[in-house]
């Protein structure tokens, strides 16, 4: 358990966090790992966790009719992986597919929602650092997007 | 040709093609020797040439090769155009003039004992091949070199050797990204600014080299920023439509500046204010 909230303390999502608050996120806390190829959750599915990669790769897929899946972005050490549990209805929305062996810290998320609820503070401390990461995701796309190495652009 | 351009920048001298390299499907080197055997030819990493295509037109192109392969001249071209096509084309042993080189270089002497960030995006990445090969060829005068670049898609990406390569070096960190990555490739996928997070930066100690379209290094410059990098550390290779390339014409004027003579590489701290303007 000990091993487990220094993980957590020293992670870069949780950067600057408070003893109270890592202690209290470790109470939902579990060590995961998942083989290359294996699908971490796919769309649809309930969302019930979020990860705090430790190693390896993951990407984010998303499939459309009649075409092969499309690799949004991959994600590595020290990022983190789906916020689908914070906000109903509580599915993901896209795949995470395990590129390579995958080791990870998963924090329950219906645990996690109840801790918010309980205690405003630490909630706000979550959403501010949910919302750091989704803003650096939709800029990312916003310029994947551009497709600023087309040519004539 | 150093010795050429001094005497008239504006003649071009003829050069032949000794090699041409198939680097994407639509993305060659050449590389070009002078036609009378003389060697000799000096450049900063950075700078450009103007290469002639007879019959057909001129063009600015940077340098991409090695600055310690003097017998040499190696361009790195993107058939996107008539011009550029024809370019491409040539064969070995064919003609192609050569003015140059032009411009400022990217600022070596102020990255000495500092980290070296190179970000590159796309062909971004020809201009800034002859830093890391400066980099690599004085390792002692410099700290770490960190590469990080981002194309389109894996068939896009340049150097694709080479990357490995350099990857394998002390102290040497390269990172690659596609914005698409088909479902065979285990590099990572995202554009180029995501790549930060792993890059170990020590931005007090770092000074960082970008070269792509205008939009990502503007969002490159500003994620650096954010990151700690002082804005008068970090540079950027603008381009624009050099004609003449001694800044005369005006083609290539950017704001109060003229990119051919002025830049192509200029500090961040005096991009920034034109960065942000409409339609400039």
């Amino acid at each position: 358990m000990e091993a487990l909230e220094r993980i957590i303390a020293e992670h870069p999502f949780f950067a600057g966090l408070e003893s109270y608050y890592t202690n209290l996120l470790t109470g939902c806390a579990a060590n995961v790992r998942f083989d290359a190829g294996t699908y971490i959750f796919k769309e649809g599915e309930e969302a019930n966790e979020f990860y705090l990669i430790r190693s390896g790769k993951v990407a984010l897929e998303i499939f459309a009719p009649q075409r092969k899946p499309v690799m949004l972005a991959t994600l590595a050490e020290g990022e983190i992986l789906g916020w689908s549990w914070l906000l109903p209805p509580y599915q993901w929305r896209f795949h995470a597919h395990a590129l390579e062996t995958v080791r990870a810290i998963a924090l329950d998320g219906k645990c996690l929602r109840t801790k918010c609820e309980d205690n405003h503070d630490l909630g706000y401390e979550m959403l501010k650092r949910f919302a750091r990461i989704m803003e650096q995701r939709l800029e990312a796309t916003c310029l994947q997007l551009l497709d600023v190495y087309a040519v004539g652009k | 040709m150093a010795t050429a351009a001094t005497i008239d920048p504006m003649l071009p001298q003829p050069y032949s093609v000794r090699q041409v390299a198939k680097e994407t499907p639509d993305t060659f080197t050449l590389t070009l020797e002078a036609s009378n055997g003389a060697g000799g030819n000096r450049f900063q990493p950075g700078q450009f040439s103007m290469l002639w295509v007879f019959g057909v037109g001129e063009l600015p192109i940077s340098i991409s090769g090695d600055p310690a392969e003097r017998d040499r001249l190696v361009y790195t071209v993107r058939s996107v155009g008539q011009a550029t096509h024809a370019l491409v084309s040539r064969e070995v042993g064919d003609g192609v003039g050569v003015r140059g080189p032009f411009g400022t270089g990217w600022p070596m002497e102020k990255a000495e004992g500092r980290d070296v960030l190179v970000i590159a995006g796309g062909i971004g990445l020809a201009p800034l091949r002859p830093v890391i090969y400066e980099v690599l060829h004085n390792r002692e005068r410099y700290g770490r070199l960190v590469v990080l670049y981002g194309a389109r898609s894996p068939r896009d990406l340049l150097y694709r050797k080479e990357l490995a390569a350099w990857a394998r070096r002390r102290e040497t960190q390269v990172l690659v990204t596609v914005d698409y990555g088909g479902l065979s490739w285990r590099g990572h996928v995202g554009v180029v600014t995501t790549l930060f997070k792993f890059a170990r930066l020590q931005p007090a100690r770092s000074m960082a080299f970008a070269c792509g379209p205008e939009i990502m290094m503007r969002f490159v410059a500003r994620d650096l920023e954010t990151h700690g990098l002082a804005r008068e550390n970090i540079y950027l290779s603008m381009e624009r439509n050099m004609k003449c390339a001694v800044g005369f014409c005006g083609h290539c004027q950017y704001g109060p500046h003229f990119v051919c003579k002025d830049g192509p590489i200029f500090p961040y701290d005096r991009m920034r204010p034109l960065l942000e303007k409409y339609e400039l």
